[in-house]
């Protein structure tokens, strides 16, 4: 509608305004399922039927399917990545798939259901606005999807949607669907769940997936697509608390650029402005914002997820790791922090183990001071007994650590509030932890 | 002392550019040490998702450039790395970008992405290395029995050049999207001694929070397009209005058809028995090694008439125009595992 306005490249901003790109917005969800609850297969439809498969993709599996003597063409081909997963048939990591609809392109977090694999449905909740939990009509509410969603609810994932699939074999009988919804219902008050949605689905037949389903006439809500095409998720951010963990210090050095000196980050809360009382932390230095750059040009105001370039009056010490927040509301430095930790690795945590930690743009060393509880995913009961954390395992955690973190509550800030932890010998990824 | 930037009226959605956020001009800012000295504007502090995965891939660029000791990135003049080249440009901008570019020439690439890559290369004023695949043949790095692939060839070169220099962080233009082994890569992948890698042993790799240890010897590859499609990358490419090579818009071309794909008339790449030479209408949908790399027939002359194209297109661009994927299903999976881009 303005490409006549800007004139050097008109036509091209035309076509891509009609093609909606500056308007499409972005959902990512994850997905959580057993092996037999049909999760691939559901995955497989939402691609297929959005257009996201390719012919040569279909075909592939069609074919495979065929050799393999199935009746049908088994969508779930179609996501098995990794050899050894098409020969267990199995997911075994998480996947990450892409489609688009007009308005939203969706990035999905396809994590497997197994026991073992606790560690792979955090990473994928980790960065999802949405968690899919699926569950088979026929056994109900299994302990693997009340684990789902636990883990959904300690990620503070914003939005669930509880799906109840193979709807098409048990007659599609509102009363079945009736009663998981009723069951799970009473096991969510339990958890921080601010949204939920119940749709009962058949991902094989293809009921309530794309297009409301005619064997469900006593359903009154959206199909699936419907519902991921349109929950609100722009209000999810944090606009309030003002962060910018400083990732880069930019300096050109350079003839025409000679005093350029920008912290350059992604915004991780709040709003940032020009000329914005500021203070860095954890020096507790203050000044305000000269400009904030995003490129080439400046910008009036800078909010989550932007990464953009921050320059301040005056020529205070900023480097990477340290918070610019705003005067009157920042966080406070601690080096003592309580946290519920998911452990990943099978050398069990334990009190008086020393870990590397990442937080936000921090690293530092953590010294594991106690293990208070361990949380049972399927119970929610918490055992003060437990003194360590095996592998899946997820429990409250203090840590001392030897440089003060900048950081919220994890309920409060998703991006300030997380942590990872590392095995300093290894130097693989052995935790995650969000701040309580 | 600078003017304040105007703020404009930001319901109203005046000098919406498509593709990207609102744009507003305001005056100009008195340091005038910007080249386009305007004022961005978001209604309802939303950003398109093309801006949240330019956002996103700004963070990767910042965090290698910053926790790795010696990073690279490496470009093939196609269109993922000229998106990447972009990118880092925008993450460090008004510096140059902190780490050098490295191609892995195969001997058998197309002019045209040459011409490309120098000028990019001269643009930026950043320094090219390139591996020779020749060269690697010549100095016994690599052996070339006459059936091995230059693509497969590349990944020795690539290795040694990543050793010989002392390389701790690769940048490749990998997407999640092109293919079911990519779909579980991380973003930061590591690589053993001798840089494969291990699809069951990956780090797990949470919020934006990613873990850049490695141990002497070992690299990390870092593809900071993971989660762009190949639609995103086009109309990134419509938006910023960078060079792209030539041999990506249609043009006139001599070619044959070899088992199903239209390949380039070459002295790399002799006709058998049986194919015939005829000149076509076509261009390229991926750039790589010209004796491998297909063209499809198109009319599309433009980035506005690729996108039309490619959003109505039923064959993944790997299927359609890459012959070294489609010797197995698990092609690309093993060449990942020996230390494939």
């Amino acid at each position: 509608m303005a490409a006549d306005q800007d004139n050097e490249t008109g036509s091209t901003q035309h076509t891509l305004d009609e093609l909606g790109v500056g308007s499409m917005d972005l959902l990512r969800f994850a997905t959580a399922g057993s092996v037999d609850d049909g999760k691939s297969t559901l995955i497989g439809r939402l691609l297929l039927d959005s257009k996201a498969i390719f012919e040569d993709q279909l075909e592939a599996v069609e074919a495979t399917s065929q050799s393999k003597g199935y009746d049908y063409t088994d969508l779930a081909l179609l996501t098995d990545g990794l050899r050894s997963e098409r020969e267990q048939g199995i997911t075994i990591d998480v996947a990450y798939r892409y489609f688009a609809t007009p308005s939203r392109k969706f990035i999905i977090a396809d994590t497997p259901g197994h026991v073992q694999y606790t560690r792979n449905m955090v990473t994928g909740a980790s960065t999802a606005d949405l968690g899919l939990v699926l569950v088979d009509a026929r056994q109900g509410l299994t302990e693997q999807s009340r684990r789902h969603a636990v883990l959904l609810s300690l990620l503070r994932v914003p939005h669930m949607v509880l799906a109840i699939n193979k709807m098409d074999l048990v007659d599609y009988d509102q009363a079945v669907f009736d009663r998981i919804h009723r069951e799970f219902t009473s096991f969510a008050t339990k958890l921080s769940i601010p949204d939920l949605e119940v749709i009962p689905i058949s991902a094989l037949k293809g009921d309530n997936v794309v297009t409301r389903s005619e064997h469900m006439p006593w359903y009154q809500g959206s199909s699936l697509m419907h519902h991921l095409e349109n929950v609100h998720v722009a209000s999810d951010r944090d606009l309030i608390d003002a962060r910018l963990p400083v990732q880069y210090v930019v300096r050109p050095k350079s003839d025409e650029f000679h005093d350029y000196r920008g912290y350059a980050g992604q915004v991780a809360g709040g709003v940032f402005k020009p000329g914005d009382e500021v203070i860095v932390l954890p020096s507790g230095l203050t000044s305000r914002i000269a400009g904030i750059d995003l490129f080439d040009r400046e910008v009036a105001e800078a909010f989550p997820p932007m990464s953009v370039t921050l320059r301040l009056e005056d020529d205070v010490d900023v480097s990477r790791g340290d918070m610019i927040a705003r005067v009157k509301n920042a966080p406070k430095p601690s080096q003592d922090i309580d946290a519920m930790v998911c452990w990943m690795t099978n050398k069990p945590l334990q009190p008086r183990q020393k870990l590397a930690i990442k937080h936000t743009t921090r690293t530092g060393r953590a010294l594991v001071k106690d293990v208070q509880y361990r949380l049972d995913v399927n119970t929610l009961h918490r055992d003060q007994d437990a003194g360590e954390l095996g592998l899946n395992e997820i429990g409250r955690v203090q840590l001392r650590t030897t440089v003060p973190l900048l950081c919220d509550p994890y309920a409060k800030n998703r991006t300030t509030g997380s942590f990872i932890l590392i095995d300093e010998a290894t130097g693989v990824t052995v935790g995650a932890g969000m701040i309580t | 002392m600078q003017v304040p930037p105007r703020r404009l009226d930001r319901a109203s959605g005046a000098g919406t550019l498509p593709g990207s956020a609102p744009v507003a001009f305001t005056e100009p800012v008195t340091e005038g040490r910007h080249r386009h000295p305007m004022t961005v504007t978001h209604a309802d502090y939303r950003l398109s998702q093309l801006d949240q995965l330019e956002a996103e891939s700004i963070h990767i660029f910042r965090e290698v450039a910053a926790e790795f000791e010696k990073p690279v990135l490496m470009f093939s003049g196609g269109k993922d790395s000229i998106v990447m080249m972009r990118l880092a440009e925008k993450a460090f901008y008004p510096a140059k970008i902190p780490f050098p570019v490295l191609q892995v020439d195969t001997g058998y690439d197309f002019p045209e992405v040459l011409e490309t890559r120098d000028n990019w290369v001269n643009r930026l004023g950043t320094r090219l290395i390139v591996a020779s695949v020749e060269q690697a043949i010549a100095d016994g790095v690599v052996v070339d029995d006459g059936k091995t692939s230059r693509n497969r060839l590349q990944i020795g070169t690539l290795l040694h050049a990543i050793e010989e220099e002392g390389f701790t962080a690769a940048f490749g233009g990998g997407r999640r999207d092109e293919e079911k082994a990519r779909a579980k890569e991380r973003v930061y992948s590591h690589r053993d001694d001798f840089g494969q890698w291990d699809p069951k042993n990956q780090r797990p790799e949470l919020w934006s929070l990613y873990n850049g240890r490695i141990h002497g010897g070992e690299h990390m590859r870092v593809f900071p397009l993971s989660n762009w499609t190949e639609l995103d990358i086009w109309h990134y490419l419509a938006q910023e209005q960078v060079e792209i090579p030539s041999i990506y818009y249609s043009h006139q071309r001599r070619v044959f058809l070899r088992d199903g794909m239209l390949l380039s008339e070459s002295e790399h790449n002799p006709c058998k028995p049986g194919e015939e030479v005829v000149e076509k209408t076509v261009r390229f949908r991926t750039v790589g090694d010209l004796t491998l790399t297909g063209c499809v027939e198109s009319e599309a002359d433009t980035i506005e008439k690729i996108i039309e194209e490619i959003a109505v297109a039923r064959v993944t661009e790997r299927g359609a125009t890459r012959g070294d994927d489609r010797f197995s299903e698990a092609a690309m999976e093993d060449r990942k595992k020996e230390g494939y881009f």
